[in-house]
């Protein structure tokens, strides 16, 4: 079966791209989605703070997905639900498996790669101490209780600061369980402010900077933690152990672009993002396969996701029309001081007549500040003066086309040299 | 004196707010900070979201919020409400399943719609 673009993921991401690649014109169009529904990560998060950007109010996660399935519901894109993608070759086909179809390889002249991301585990940050039940990463846990129905625990500790986690510390007290800390080994939060004040200090539930879980105890069930401050380092400091009784732990630690397609399709990978390389349309090393959302970079607002995911689609939609952008001349485009990646990595001027929105994370908290943009040769090609930066806040300048033309070779976007870090 | 962090910008400006003084707000950087200090001390209040019992659709919680933020202090109040509420699908987004929560004049409204389950 042959497709204009075949979108994998149906998620805030892949909606998006598929809703903006149909108004471009595009009249086939599949999107296909691992789950029974579409909505992706959106179905559990039940809270609001969703929208306030692109729908200018504040929504649900599963009323921002509601709207726009609603708005695909009105063209003619096809779903396949309960479908699962095994392969996605650089001539654009794509295996995949369902009850339903059993194993078919579809065709398309444009893929939008959406497939997300997924949670650190306590494997990949390797917590000592037993293997009882009750470690759960925070997004488990919040699927258990949004969407089966299950309490996880009663006496929980979080470990990491990241929003999700931060989230599941409002959720699990209002259900009735103990939250008693977040734990932190960063000097400063993962996740957003809001949820530091709405989540943490609202139900007076203990934030610990600096600490970290040095043992999990327990036979078949959690039954204490430990928490140490750790040093500069990040190393625990001995004589600093508390102990928490507690049967749960909730894991909040960071989240992986989820590549595995991409990297047996062989696209460019940036070992920083661990997502694909991408171009300033969304379009990645292969011509015609684009990525859009968490799968390229991990964002804090879906608001961000649905912008970038629309310049995907319509990317893709050009594509399919035989629009595409000449290689050269480029501009590639890389963090320097205090900045840990950029995106896109790489400009086509052909393709940027209207400037180009560049996304990054810094690395460290900054106060009034000025993020620079030199050329290869030094020269300051544009600088932004922020009042407040953080490494839990995806940051974004704007490059007007007249500034792009003034460079020299590579661009660097970095923190000003002696800047303060508060 | 409360010292709280405002949340209306990504600044997170540490607010003072003298409650003796007619809630008068130090450590802002601008006037809506100064309007939250006042706010989140005089009258706090918070959109509420959880979930209620679903039946007779493909999953068996349904998602819901608030249709208006409420006092923070009637939260645990609406919450113990929900755990007495079961839906039946089908269900529409926006439709209510409580009214009038607690004397709040707000509702508890369905955020997802739910096809009955074949």
């Amino acid at each position: 079966m042959k497709f204009d673009v075949i979108v994998i993921g149906g998620g805030p991401a892949g909606l998006a791209a598929a809703h903006a690649a149909w108004q471009d014109g595009c009249k086939s169009i599949c999107i296909i989605e691992r789950d029974k529904e579409l909505g992706g990560i959106l179905n559990q998060c039940i809270h609001n703070g969703f929208g306030l950007h692109f729908f200018k109010e504040e929504l649900t996660g599963p009323e921002y997905a509601g709207r726009f399935i609603d708005m695909l519901r009105e063209t003619g894109v096809s779903v396949r639900t309960d479908t699962m993608v095994l392969d996605v070759t650089p001539e654009k086909q794509v295996h995949v498996v369902s009850t339903a179809n059993g194993y078919e390889i579809l065709e398309a002249r444009a893929v939008i790669l959406a497939m997300g991301c997924r949670e650190r585990t306590r494997g990949a940050i390797g917590i000592p101490g037993t293997r009882p039940a009750g470690v759960f990463t925070a997004g488990a846990a919040q699927r258990y209780l949004n969407i089966e129905g299950y309490m996880v625990g009663k006496r929980v500790v979080i470990l990491g600061s990241g929003d999700i986690g931060l989230i599941m510390a409002r959720r699990m007290t209002l259900e009735g369980a103990k939250v008693l800390a977040c734990v932190e080994v960063m000097p400063y939060s993962g996740g957003l402010t809001r949820n530091i004040v709405q989540c943490l200090h609202d139900f007076d539930i203990p934030l610990y900077l600096s600490h970290t879980i040095t043992d999990i105890q327990g036979q078949d069930r959690v039954e204490r933690v430990i928490v140490a401050e750790v040093g500069p380092d990040r190393k625990p400091i001995t004589g600093t152990e508390m102990t928490f009784d507690c049967d749960t732990v909730l894991l909040s630690v960071g989240l992986i672009p989820e590549n595995e397609l991409s990297r047996a399709a062989g696209l460019e990978m940036d070992p920083r993002t661990n997502g694909p390389v991408v171009y300033e349309n969304m379009e990645t090393s292969i011509p015609g396969v684009f990525a859009c959302g968490n799968v390229v970079h991990v964002h804090d607002l879906v608001d961000f996701v649905t912008a970038e995911s629309q310049r995907a689609g319509h990317a893709a939609a050009a594509y399919c029309t035989g629009v595409s952008p000449a290689a050269a001349p480029l501009l590639p485009l890389k963090g320097g001081n205090g900045v840990g990646y950029t995106v896109p990595q790489h400009i086509r001027m052909e393709n940027a007549q209207d400037g180009v929105s560049v996304f990054f994370r810094v690395r460290a908290v900054y106060r009034n500040v000025k993020i620079v943009v030199r050329d290869e040769k030094g020269t300051q090609i544009a600088a932004f003066p922020r009042e407040h930066l953080a490494p839990g806040e995806m940051e974004s300048i704007k490059l007007p086309r007249v500034l792009l033309d003034k460079a020299v070779g590579a661009l660097t976007v970095e923190i000003e040299e002696g800047s303060e870090r508060a | 004196m409360t010292e709280i962090i405002c949340i209306t910008c990504p600044k997170g400006c540490h607010l003072q707010v003298d409650e003796n003084n007619d809630y008068a707000v130090t450590g802002h950087s601008c006037p809506r900070g100064e309007a939250y200090g006042k706010n989140e001390l005089k009258n706090p209040v918070r959109t509420l979201t959880s979930t209620v019992r679903l039946t007779g659709a493909r999953i068996p919680r349904l998602p819901v919020k608030s249709s208006a933020p409420l006092p923070k202090g009637k939260i645990f109040e609406v919450m113990r409400l929900l755990d007495d509420v079961t839906a039946a699908a089908p269900v529409q987004c926006g439709q209510a399943l409580l009214t009038d929560v607690c004397g709040t004049g707000v509702d508890i409204v369905a955020t997802k719609s739910f096809e009955a389950a074949p």
